[in-house]
């Protein structure tokens, strides 16, 4: 049985232009152990998403099982049973600490919610420090005394207090310097290794994303358009939008960014408002046709281990061809 | 020579707790048509050195206290604050990370182009107009004409971006430094503003000073790259060699700490480079980096000078001294 499944899950905001669906139809599972990656640009609903998992905004449509059990509806007392279970790490490790508060108030946070003793935090407290590598007198200072890593260590130790099943990481290392990057990173790995938690992993950075995720899910305008094994998705995309945002990421190795060819998508997103109808890239696809604004491609099987895709043709042939081209002249 | 010549330029910050060092020794050249990546984490003083360029430093605390700023001949670190009213936004022009706090909110994207034209150019009402209408659609902005009477908080990022890029180049500027332009925006629209740089740049043959900590960026945009740890320039060289073959173990450090993908993929770890950048306050006596480097014997308590180990390829780093360049790469 996967840790968490999702089914159909939909997450509506009323606004004064009309209901936005942030996040439609979407499904998902992850095992214990195992990361989850999830892409796509700004206003795509991934940070949505997790939310909803976390049950911090009202789901909807659909249903979100955590260990087998129906979370989707839980209130009050039996919510704030299953809530250690699931915790999060947020993007700014500025704004996600108060500053008003000492690191071990803060790492202990979640643990005196939960009623352990005084002690027992005390302990608690210094074991995960010493596990994110903060110094020993790092509980009686104040989160403006440390790095942005070291803060976002404070963030990932506090996530981490009550031993979570699953950790919603959004954006964890997106506000990071690249070395530092790096070690967060690393440990976050650590972590799944010694503890077998699983992560959703939410990115705009595929390169970070690619160097985590065990699989892929590929979001634009609140639908998934692409998932399945990372490698799959990364190494043979179905989607054009999968196509494009591989192609528009930038390569740290020069003689690569010279061979290849670029798909610069033209346009921005469409307003999730009043998205287009049919497939909701079509705007902006280079290759839609007239069936794209009639009908919504639905998600199918493509060739990639566990791999699906919402298009109504396919390119994986394609993209293939160009990848091997460009991958071809660096070697 | 024409084009941007940086030469040993330093920067000192003026403050309670003493007089810090933000920039010592800076020399950098970016001939017309060409661009250098300016590469570095927080904090290591990359948008310290465009600031200075552009003589847009706030003083106090900082101050320019050693090196010039040659732009086709003229000194600007020298210039008289009134004499580099001119210069800005006409033979230099900047844009920033943060393209939607960068212009102003309370005036139209046209009143903000305009104004550009009216002051350098000397246009009247009519001409500046028209211009600025040319100048959105150079940079890709779709039914220019009507946009020019919208305000800022109407346009996405990515638009507003084009909008900063188009004041920037109103006056066709022989340098622009962009600091972090697409940082804020997401991969699609990056890519968008990465080729209006270059083709941009091929048309008016400016020389682009780019300043980014993403070596993706680099990779894509740049000839020559410069990269600073601690307020100085640690290693430069053609953007081939500086990638192929790392020669400080700092550029050696960010490189390996890229996710690069390709190869490595799920479960290969990351290279981290141990502790994180020192502040200007403690900065170890010596070579800046030696704390962090696992490279760093008895001789790095001294400040290391940057030495050309290959032609065009500078470094400052005692243990890269006579290690040939293949070697190097093999120990990265």
């Amino acid at each position: 049985m996967p840790l968490l499944q999702a089914h159909s899950l939909g997450v509506h905001f009323a606004t004064p232009r009309g209901l936005l669906r942030a996040v439609a139809g979407v499904s998902l599972a992850i095992e214990a152990g195992e990361t989850l990656g999830l892409v796509g640009e700004s206003g795509c609903g991934k940070s949505t998403l997790g939310r909803a998992i976390m049950r911090l905004v009202p789901i909807a449509e659909g249903t979100l099982l955590l260990e087998g059990q129906d979370i989707t509806r839980l209130e009050g007392a039996s919510l704030k049973q299953v809530r250690p279970k699931v915790q999060m790490v947020f993007q700014d490790p500025v704004s996600s600490l108060n500053p008003r508060r000492r690191v071990g108030s803060l790492v202990g946070q979640p643990l005196s919610v939960a009623g352990w003793s005084r002690r027992d935090i005390a302990d608690r407290v210094a074991e995960l420090l010493a596990q994110v590598s903060l110094p020993r007198d790092a509980a009686e200072r104040f989160p403006h005394e440390f790095s942005g890593g070291q803060r976002q260590r404070i963030g990932i130790a506090r996530a981490l207090a009550l031993s979570p099943k699953l950790v919603i990481c959004d954006e964890p290392v997106s506000a990071l310097d690249v070395s530092v990057r790096a070690q967060v990173i690393n440990l976050l790995k650590d972590f799944q290794d010694r503890l077998g938690v699983g992560y959703l992993f939410i990115s705009h950075d595929l390169s970070v994303v690619e160097n985590v995720a065990d699989r892929l899910m590929v979001m634009y305008l609140g639908r998934v358009v692409e998932q399945g094994a990372a490698e799959a998705v990364l190494r043979r995309p179905a989607h054009p939008y999968t196509h494009a945002l591989l192609s528009a990421a930038p390569v740290a190795n020069p003689r690569l960014a010279r061979a290849r060819q670029r798909v610069v998508l033209q346009g921005e997103l469409p307003s999730p408002v009043n998205p287009p109808s049919g497939c909701p890239f079509r705007t902006r696809c280079p290759f839609a046709e007239a069936r794209c604004a009639a009908e919504v491609p639905l998600l199918r099987p493509a060739p990639g281990d566990g791999q699906l895709v919402a298009c109504h043709f396919d390119f994986t042939e394609r993209f293939a061809a160009a990848a091997d081209a460009a991958t071809g002249v660096s070697a | 020579m024409s084009g941007l010549e940086v030469r040993g330029l330093s920067v000192a910050l003026f403050t309670r707790a003493g007089v810090l060092p933000a920039l010592s020794g800076v020399s950098l050249r970016v001939p017309p048509g060409r661009t250098l990546a300016l590469v570095g984490e927080s904090g290591c003083g990359k948008s310290m050195t465009a600031l200075a360029i552009m003589r847009l430093l706030p003083e106090p605390p900082a101050r320019i206290v050693a090196g010039q700023v040659m732009l086709d001949g003229v000194d600007l670190a020298a210039l008289p604050e009134r004499r580099m009213l001119a210069v800005r936004g006409k033979a230099v022009s900047m844009i920033f990370q943060d393209p939607m706090s960068s212009l102003n909110p309370v005036a139209t994207v046209g009143e903000q182009i305009v104004e550009v034209l009216r002051r350098h150019e000397g246009l009247g009402g009519r001409a500046a107009r028209q211009r600025a209408v040319e100048l959105l659609e150079l940079v890709g902005i779709p039914d220019a004409a009507a946009r020019l009477d919208e305000y800022p908080h109407r346009l996405s990022g990515g638009m507003c971006q084009r909008v900063m890029i188009a004041i920037a180049i109103a006056c066709r500027p022989a340098l622009l430094v962009a600091d972090e332009p697409t940082t804020a925006l997401d991969v699609t629209v990056q890519a968008q503003i990465l080729e209006l740089l270059q083709r941009l740049q091929a048309e008016t043959g400016m020389a682009l000073l780019l300043i980014t900590h993403d070596l993706g960026v680099v990779a894509e945009m740049a000839d020559e790259v410069a990269v600073m740890y601690a307020g100085r320039i640690v290693e430069q060289g053609p953007v081939d060699a500086v990638f192929d073959a790392p020669l400080h173990p700092y550029t050696r450090g960010l490189i390996g700490a890229t996710p690069s993908g390709g190869t490595a993929g799920r479960h290969a770890r990351l290279a981290d480079i141990p502790g994180s950048v020192p502040g200007l306050a403690e900065l170890p006596a010596g070579c800046a980096f030696a704390p962090r480097c696992p490279l760093a014997f008895g001789a790095c308590g001294a400040q290391p000078a940057l030495l050309a180990q290959a032609p065009g390829h500078v470094v400052a780093c005692f243990a890269a001294e006579g290690v040939p360049a293949d070697a190097a790469a093999a120990g990265a």
